[in-house]
């Protein structure tokens, strides 16, 4: 189709919206609501268009394109419009912005400076508005939204519905959805959506500032598989970049006394997760399918939707738990450190590991494992807010005595990342002793990668031949419920994409992006010269010590209890 | 045979939707059989919402009219495809709905209904918001547990309508004109309510093409002292002053008469603004922010007329619906017809 946009020429696609059009043309329209992954729902109107020969003015986001249509994106009806509801969304959202860790990326600040907008034009509305808060992992801002549905969209999306937009017009409020015993699980995909941080994390950024001073801590610093191949995202880096090297460098710059790789938590949680599955297997009595549990959502998804599944999920602990483990026992003691002076940060894709960090069975010593959780945009903020030149920096190493783990920590971030990684184990814990040299030679598992929804297929592991299922996302989970019985093996993450599409992730993550995130793991995986959990040498010395010590159920493994809805 | 020609009598006699719109109803039924030629189930909904404060002609119609309305659904029944129609919803107001359930179903028993009233069903109209939830795509989201809020357009309900299926959404009074076609007893009227400052008040069948000015004289209703006129719904409507009523009435079909001495304008103008903020559905920016910003600035002693005009023209350039796009058509008309500087 050919089409003029602001008396240029353009050729598009039918079935394209004009915002599509615009942007595959690096026309900038800008939008608030408008969202890849949702429906079109064209509630904000910044995204305004004039079409000539309409009488009204178009919302580019939900208007489809026809042939000869002439667009007009920045006359002054245009202008006029956009700029006075924007004017409008302002006086229902309180300025919070010293604090936010949106500053540095604010859509309403941009188009305040963009259209010279008069931001307290009208008074601020909803400055009584509550804020409701999941348990400490993520909050809706009341005072703070603008009324997009964006957040409520994607609880549907996840198959929760936690949320609810309850009245009408002014007086409407995003509130829980008490009709439905539903239940949050703090997945933060919500907070993912949100364009205004009215739902976010609960951040602890001033508490990692605080203690970062507090000279009489040590305070370390460990990051997940999934921060790395996205937070260069944040300075403008291209999708997928592995970033690791940067991140030690920043974590240093920032003043924290050691650096860690949750990937090497990872391996230990393989290491134990393959372990139990081969047990399992050769437990005539033993639950099956055995679950994955790493994903603090689909466990807290579990305890409230699925009490009765609670023997299937594996007791091993989620990697930022085991590192942490790690780092306040076998750590401390080499470095004769006293473990109750060690804070340690994770810095995760996840809003719900800020939950996990809290939970009552995660502790050492009567302290927290970890004892603060900070999301890879409150990261970025930090790092901006200390103008850090990130994509400038030096590479530097993580610190001894741990490592930055195998190729199979490397792809824990993607859906069917854990199910490869114990895969790979499992067959050769499960080949021990057997003459068939090929019986543990297998290492790709490439038919559980990739983000569709389920993914499904049949392994033969030592003469087992096991059916093993992934979810891609907790809205996926329901589906596999009716022949659960039939699998061995299911790994869950509850975000789509798994923990590269988590809900603390940088904004936007898009399926485009997801995919680029994705493949950003699979090619540092492919780079490791060890690409197997339990060949990491320096995580199978901690291990034995850990086993020699009796200190299984302290470090290794937890439990689950049913929760109410 | 009647039925199979009613298409062309509706087009023939230039039938528009009753509930306000006027939209060519041959068209919209054509559009629902055309979609339904490639669909294998479709749906009707009777829309009895009647949110048009003021309005009671579809009231009157269910109460007096009933089997005059229910052979309306009927015949479009049997026309779009009765073998492919799988529910038929009565929307109704709760205050119809509980009068008049009873009395359509005591219709619906008669021999001729047999199979189609298995597929009737009765739902009552929520309470808050009123108005948006007779727009026909917030009825569809209604109906099919989902908020009262309008729907992007397109697609129109007689493509996807019902769970993505074609549907036909007709107000109450359409579905009775279309019953006096079939039966060649239409003589091109439609009902005016007659509200306000008038002496017989009521609803009324008078010829669609005649002039308010006409309405009230026929009705003897024509004021005897300086008045103007509200003419196609006591909110959603226009406001005329006497010399103004040549033009047929549009709309729900409402005239609403006001004493010029005795009005209150301050207070009529702060009713409409105050009815829009209530009534917003909330979902888009224009019309949920900028209702409640009218309402705050006409409730202030001295308030910004620009910024009240900015507003005004915000709504007509970007609401999403028509609820947002109307209420600048009932304050501009105040504003230029009526209120004296």
């Amino acid at each position: 189709m050919n089409i003029k946009i602001n008396n240029k020429k353009i050729s598009a696609l039918k079935g394209q919206t004009i915002l599509e059009v615009a942007r595959a043309n690096k026309i900038k329209i800008p939008s608030l609501c408008y969202h890849p992954d949702l429906d079109v729902r064209a509630g904000c109107r910044v995204c305004v268009v004039e079409v000539k020969g309409r009488d009204k003015l178009c919302t580019a986001c939900s208007t489809a394109i026809l042939e000869g249509m002439e667009i007009f994106t920045d006359s002054e009806r245009v202008i006029k419009s956009r700029s006075l509801n924007v004017e409008m969304l302002f006086a229902s959202h309180a300025e919070k912005c010293v604090d936010c860790t949106l500053r540095f990326n604010c859509t309403l600040l941009d188009l305040a400076r963009d259209y010279n907008l008069k931001i307290a034009r009208f008074s601020d509305r909803k400055i009584n508005r509550k804020t409701y808060k999941f348990a400490n992992a993520v909050e809706i801002d009341g005072t703070q939204c603008i009324d997009c549905s964006n957040c409520i969209s994607a609880c549907d999306k996840q198959g929760i519905s936690f949320l609810k937009m309850e009245g009408n017009g002014c007086n409407q409020e995003v509130k829980q959805n008490k009709d439905n015993h539903s239940a949050c699980i703090y997945c933060g995909q919500c907070a993912n959506v949100c364009p205004v941080a009215a739902a976010q994390e609960q951040g602890e950024w001033k508490q990692v500032e605080a203690d970062l001073k507090d000279n009489k801590k040590i305070v370390v610093a460990q990051f997940a598989p999934a921060v790395r191949v996205s937070l260069g995202e944040e300075f403008g880096m291209p999708y997928g970049v592995n970033c690791t090297k940067k991140i030690n460098t920043a974590l240093k710059i920032l003043g924290f006394s050691h650096v860690f790789d949750v990937n090497f938590g990872a391996d230990i949680t393989t290491m134990t997760e393959a372990e139990e599955l081969v047990e399992r297997l050769n437990n005539k009595k033993a639950v099956f399918p055995m679950t994955t549990s790493c994903c603090p959502a689909w466990v807290a998804y579990a305890e409230s939707y699925h009490p009765e599944l609670l023997p299937n999920l594996t007791t091993a602990r989620s990697p930022h738990i085991h590192s942490a483990g790690a780092i306040k026992s076998y750590f401390a003691k080499k470095n004769k450190i006293d473990a109750k002076k060690i804070i340690v940060v994770s810095i995760v894709p996840c809003t719900s590991k800020k939950y996990e960090a809290a939970r009552p069975e995660l502790k050492y010593e009567g302290r927290p494992l970890v004892d603060h959780v900070l999301t890879t945009r409150e990261f970025a903020f930090i790092l901006k807010k200390n103008k850090i030149d990130f994509k400038n920096l030096a590479d530097s190493e993580t610190d001894p005595i741990f490592n930055d783990g195998s190729g199979a920590a490397a792809i824990y971030g993607a859906s069917g990342g854990v199910m490869e990684s114990a895969l790979r184990s499992a067959i050769s814990m499960a080949c021990k002793g057997s003459k068939n040299k090929l019986c543990s030679s297998r290492l790709e598992f490439k038919e559980v990668r990739g983000l569709k929804g389920l993914k499904e297929a049949s392994v033969n592991l030592a003469g087992h031949k096991l059916k093993i299922a992934v979810v891609n996302g907790i809205g996926h989970f329901e589906q596999l419920l009716p022949k659960l019985n039939q699998y061995h093996y299911i790994e869950v993450m509850a975000c789509p994409g798994g923990c590269l599409g988590g809900g603390g992730q940088p904004m936007p993550t898009t399926d485009v992006i997801r995919k680029q995130r994705l493949e950003g793991m699979y090619k540092i995986d492919s780079g490791k010269s060890v690409r197997r959990a339990h060949e990491n040498r320096q995580m199978t010395e901690y291990y034995d010590w850990v086993k020699k010590n009796k200190l299984s159920a302290k470090l290794l493994h937890t439990k689950f209890s049913a929760k109410k809805r | 045979m009647a039925k199979k020609n009613i298409i062309q009598k509706i087009d023939e006699v230039g039938l528009v939707g009753r509930g306000g719109a006027g939209y060519p109803t041959a068209l919209k039924w054509m559009a629902v059989k055309n979609a339904l030629k490639k669909k294998k189930v479709g749906f009707i909904v009777v829309n009895g919402a009647e949110g048009e404060p003021g309005v009671k002609k579809d009231g009157y119609l269910l109460a007096n009219k009933t089997e005059e309305v229910v052979n309306g659904v009927y015949l479009a029944y049997q026309f779009l495809d009765s073998t492919k129609i799988k529910k038929i919803h009565f929307f109704l107001k709760a205050e119809y709905y509980k009068a008049y359930s009873k009395k359509i179903k005591e219709v619906l028993k008669n021999k001729k209904y047999r199979l189609f009233y298995d597929k009737v069903e009765f739902f009552c109209k929520p309470e808050t918001p009123s108005y948006i939830c007779g727009e026909e795509t917030a009825i569809v989201n209604i109906i099919e547990g989902h908020r009262p809020e309008p729907r992007l357009k397109p697609p129109f309900p007689a493509d996807s309508g019902m769970n993505y299926h074609p549907t036909l959404i007709n107000n109450v009074e359409t579905f009775y004109n279309v019953s006096l076609i079939d039966k060649g007893d239409y003589e091109g009227k439609r009902l005016y309510t007659l509200t306000g400052a008038v002496k017989h008040k009521g609803v009324f069948s008078l010829s669609a093409s005649i002039s308010a000015e006409e309405i009230l004289r026929d009705t003897r209703n024509y004021p005897d002292f300086d008045f103007f006129v509200m003419t196609g719904g006591e909110v959603c409507g226009e406001l005329l002053r006497s010399d103004q009523l040549q033009a047929p009435v549009e709309g729900s079909g409402l005239l609403m008469v006001f004493d010029k001495k005795k009005t209150d304008y301050k207070k009529l103008l702060n009713y409409w603004l105050k009815f829009y903020e209530t009534e917003s559905c909330g979902a888009c920016t224009a019309c949920r922010e900028g209702t409640y910003r009218l309402h705050e600035l006409a409730n202030k002693p001295e308030y910004d007329k620009q910024m009240f005009d900015d507003l005004i023209h915000n709504l007509e350039e970007s609401s999403l619906c028509s609820l947002g796009s109307s209420l600048p058509v009932t304050v501009k008309s105040y504003f230029e017809n009526i209120q004296i500087k």
